[in-house]
């Protein structure tokens, strides 16, 4: 099956007027789950529901058959290296955006763990230059919490928040001084500042490189105990009670830690939590015979953890999924297990393995959609993850059934390490819309074949 | 100067406005309103202090609250000496109630105190015969400040009960803050402090204020603009990420000011950081800005606390 890309000159297209029918419109944030249509006119959503047919379109308008297909929002990735600018060889902004498109991700947050950081106004400016002039798809930086994430003094949040940034973290690194992220949740109350922050102590996990468990003595390599999250997401939730800051706990891996975000919730605080396809469809065991590309930080645990973040994702102690896309080289990665690098790609992977979710009766197809569109949407406020009029047409058009393997060759990311190679899957976007604009097609007459994707 | 005899000051030392009543407050600030008029003539020495000492014992550095209540001791014809932690016995190693002990013994009747230690300056008050003003202690008090504030808004705007007063900048860490919330309080002013979260003080909403994070809607209708001094050293990323967002949403300009009442006045205890709490323009404008005044008023205040003070020290009654 062939699929088609664009290239960047569909910026510089105007968004006509596209009638997308015989769809079955899937808006999680409202509910709806119908048989219909949806209109695009320029960049925005004009119209949708059952009474969007072909026969009432104007001949003018531009149709596209959905063929029965969920026609969804784009999806909303809130968390993802993309690597630029400092480490173009394993990902750039434009590489990443065609990875997102053929994912189905219309949004992406990028995370600021750059070369330079983005911790300063004009990495933020130069991030949108780069989205603007580069991507297929939204970007929108998240900035630092603290100056090259040293994880001592607060960057400039209210100036960051004023120039585009939509959230700060300091990625992997843990702000480990308390009263420092104190601090920045105190005074990021001022700008409603959203603090991601990846709860993990550093002393506990030391030099470790996996789970701390049977597999890891097993194999002889040094432990990351649950505890080190756990106790860190403990205090965590003490500091947001305290400040009454926005705290987003990133990639929850325990069910203990997973339950403290419960317990908080059940107070009414404002505590938030997200986990990555990773961690909700594998589990330590993944790391097999030294397996470099399982290697991901916070580890893959263990098999009722992974079980508690899929009931998580249920009973909405986590709130969304997303793609952790972390590349890297194969310099990084054919290495001896401790010595690799930790992280997968995840753009081009997150939608079928979500999917798998629904397939395996986890979770409705609405549901699922929610954590991957509006939610993480809505907590970066931004305009996207709805199908209503007047909102931007972002849109993904996702065939939830077909069967095929992951191939981590035909990858649009740079880099191609993912733990996921040749893993049956069900389901995939085959045709993504950005702005009004398609930049990705499954199938169909190929304008340029970018990519051969293997049939099932 | 004033009519009558001046009413008698019920307290042996000056250490907060926390112990002050309204009529306390009262009496000074009509004290020192005659001083006003008479620091303006030519000839200011008076002799209500003559053959007092007075020592001011800074332990934390000063230029302008020494100097005028140096001025202020010296105009009241006491015998005032400048005593600093250069060249104390506190750089030997000598316990603060050692220092007042021995000074103590040389008799002065004023000891004009600051220290860097919140409540420093009551515990050496309890341990020395002579009357004690609080110069400033630690983030706790700094009464005379807090009294020629009042002083140089009730000259201007005739009253303080009614007004509203916004402090802005960091009151966590500071003592002109809290005397001068305490002081509006008891004079029936309301009170706004308008800072991020880093820098308000923990439980500072129990002090009947209004705290506001965003400094547009806490300076709306404000008679008094109160800007506070923030230290460099919290501005580089610890309570501030720095200097540059600071003056974006805290600093003062012609542009937050707007929504203040037209004729807001604007006060600044010093010393100024130009470009990061106050823009400079707004600093100078000599309709609005009250700074200098404050600077005038801060001595003359000085001088009623001292004769309040020091009347009674020939009351047997106040006397050990």
């Amino acid at each position: 099956m062939s699929a088609w890309i664009a290239d960047l000159a569909v910026k510089k297209r105007k968004a006509g007027r596209v009638a997308y029918l015989n769809a079955r419109l899937v808006d999680p944030a409202s509910g709806r789950d119908e048989m219909g249509g949806l209109v695009a006119d320029g960049e925005t959503i004009a119209d949708l529901g059952p009474h969007i047919a072909r026969d009432g379109i104007a001949d003018d308008i531009e149709t596209v058959d959905a063929e029965g297909h969920v026609l969804a929002p784009g999806l909303v990735d809130m968390r993802a290296h993309l690597r630029e600018p400092g480490f173009e060889h394993q990902e750039t902004i434009h590489s990443a955006s065609r990875s997102a498109a053929v994912g189905g991700v219309t949004t992406v947050a990028c995370m600021p763990g750059t070369d330079p950081p983005i911790d300063n106004v004009s990495l933020v400016h130069f991030i949108e230059r780069r989205a603007r002039e580069t991507s297929l798809v939204k970007v929108h930086p998240i900035a630092a919490v603290t100056k090259a994430r040293g994880g001592e003094q607060l960057t400039e949040i209210g100036l960051l928040a004023e120039a585009g940034a939509v959230a700060f973290s300091d990625g992997l690194h843990t702000i480990m001084n308390a009263n420092v992220l104190r601090r920045a949740l105190a005074y990021g109350t001022i700008f409603d500042a959203l603090i991601v922050h990846h709860a993990e102590d550093t002393n506990l996990s030391g030099s470790g490189a996996m789970n701390s468990g049977e597999v890891s003595t097993r194999l002889g390599l040094p432990g990351i105990p649950a505890e080190s999250e756990i106790v860190i997401v403990a205090r965590d939730i003490r500091l947001a009670e305290m400040t009454g800051g926005r705290l987003h706990l990133a990639h929850l891996t325990t069910a203990e830690s997973i339950d403290l975000v419960r317990r908080a919730k059940a107070r009414g605080l404002e505590v938030t939590a997200d986990t990555a396809p990773h961690y909700l469809t594998l589990n330590e065991n993944a790391v097999g015979d030294y397996r470099t590309f399982a290697k991901v930080r916070p580890p893959l645990r263990a098999e009722d953890d992974r079980q508690a973040a899929v009931a998580a994702l249920r009973d909405g102690a986590i709130d969304t999924v997303v793609s952790d896309h972390a590349p890297h080289d194969q310099d990084s990665k054919r290495q001896p297990f401790a010595q690799a690098a930790f992280g997968v790609v995840g753009l081009e992977t997150m939608l079928p393995l979500v999917l798998e979710l629904v397939h395996n009766g986890h979770l409705s197809l609405s549901d699922a959609l929610a954590t991957v569109t509006f939610r993480p949407a809505d907590l970066l406020k931004l305009k996207a993850g709805r199908l209503q009029p007047g909102w931007p047409a972002d849109l993904v058009l996702i065939d939830t059934e077909t069967p095929w393997r992951i191939d981590n060759k035909a990858f649009q990311s740079k880099s191609k390490n993912s733990p996921f190679e040749d893993r049956p899957v069900r389901g995939r976007a085959v045709r993504t819309v950005v702005s009004g604009r398609t930049v990705y097609r499954l199938g169909g007459e190929a304008r340029s074949v970018l990519a051969k994707i293997r049939p099932a | 100067m004033t009519a009558g005899p001046a009413p008698r000051f019920p307290h042996r030392h000056l250490l907060g406005v926390g112990e002050l009543s309204p009529r306390d407050i009262g009496d000074l600030l009509d004290l020192a309103d005659g001083y006003v008029a008479l620091n303006r003539r030519a000839e200011k020495k008076q002799e209500k202090l003559r053959g007092r000492t007075q020592i001011n014992m800074f332990f934390e550095s000063s230029t302008r609250t020494r100097t005028s209540f140096e001025l202020a001791g010296k105009r009241l014809g006491a015998d005032v000496i400048n005593m600093s932690p250069a060249t104390s016995a506190i750089k030997k190693g000598e316990t603060l109630i050692d220092t007042a002990a021995t000074l103590n013994a040389m008799r002065p009747d004023v000891l004009v105190v600051r220290h860097p230690d919140s409540g420093a300056v009551k515990l050496l008050a309890n341990a020395v015969n002579a009357a004690v003003v609080n110069a400033g202690d630690g983030s706790h008090e700094h009464p005379t400040q807090a009294l020629l504030d009042a002083l140089t808004i009730r000259r201007r705007l005739g009253r303080l009960s009614g007004l509203t007063v916004a402090i802005c900048g960091d009151i966590a860490h500071s003592r002109v803050a809290r005397s001068n919330i305490l002081l509006f309080n008891i004079m029936g002013a309301r009170v706004r402090l308008v800072a991020p979260p880093t820098l308000v003080p923990t439980a500072a909403d129990r002090y009947g204020v209004e705290i506001h994070h965003d400094m547009r809607a806490g300076l709306k209708d404000v008679d008094i603009v109160m800007m506070l001094r923030l230290q460099t050293e919290r501005m580089q990323g610890s309570f501030v990420p720095s200097e540059r967002e600071y003056f974006q949403f805290y600093g003062l300009d012609y542009d937050k000011l707007a929504v203040a009442k037209p004729d807001a006045l604007i006060m600044h205890p010093g010393p100024m950081n130009r470009g990061t709490e106050i823009d400079s323009e707004v600093a100078d404008d000599i309709n609005r800005s009250v700074i200098l005044d404050q600077v005038e008023m801060g001595v003359a205040v000085r001088q009623a606390c001292l004769e309040a003070l020091a009347r009674n020290l020939d009351d047997p009654e106040h006397n050990r």
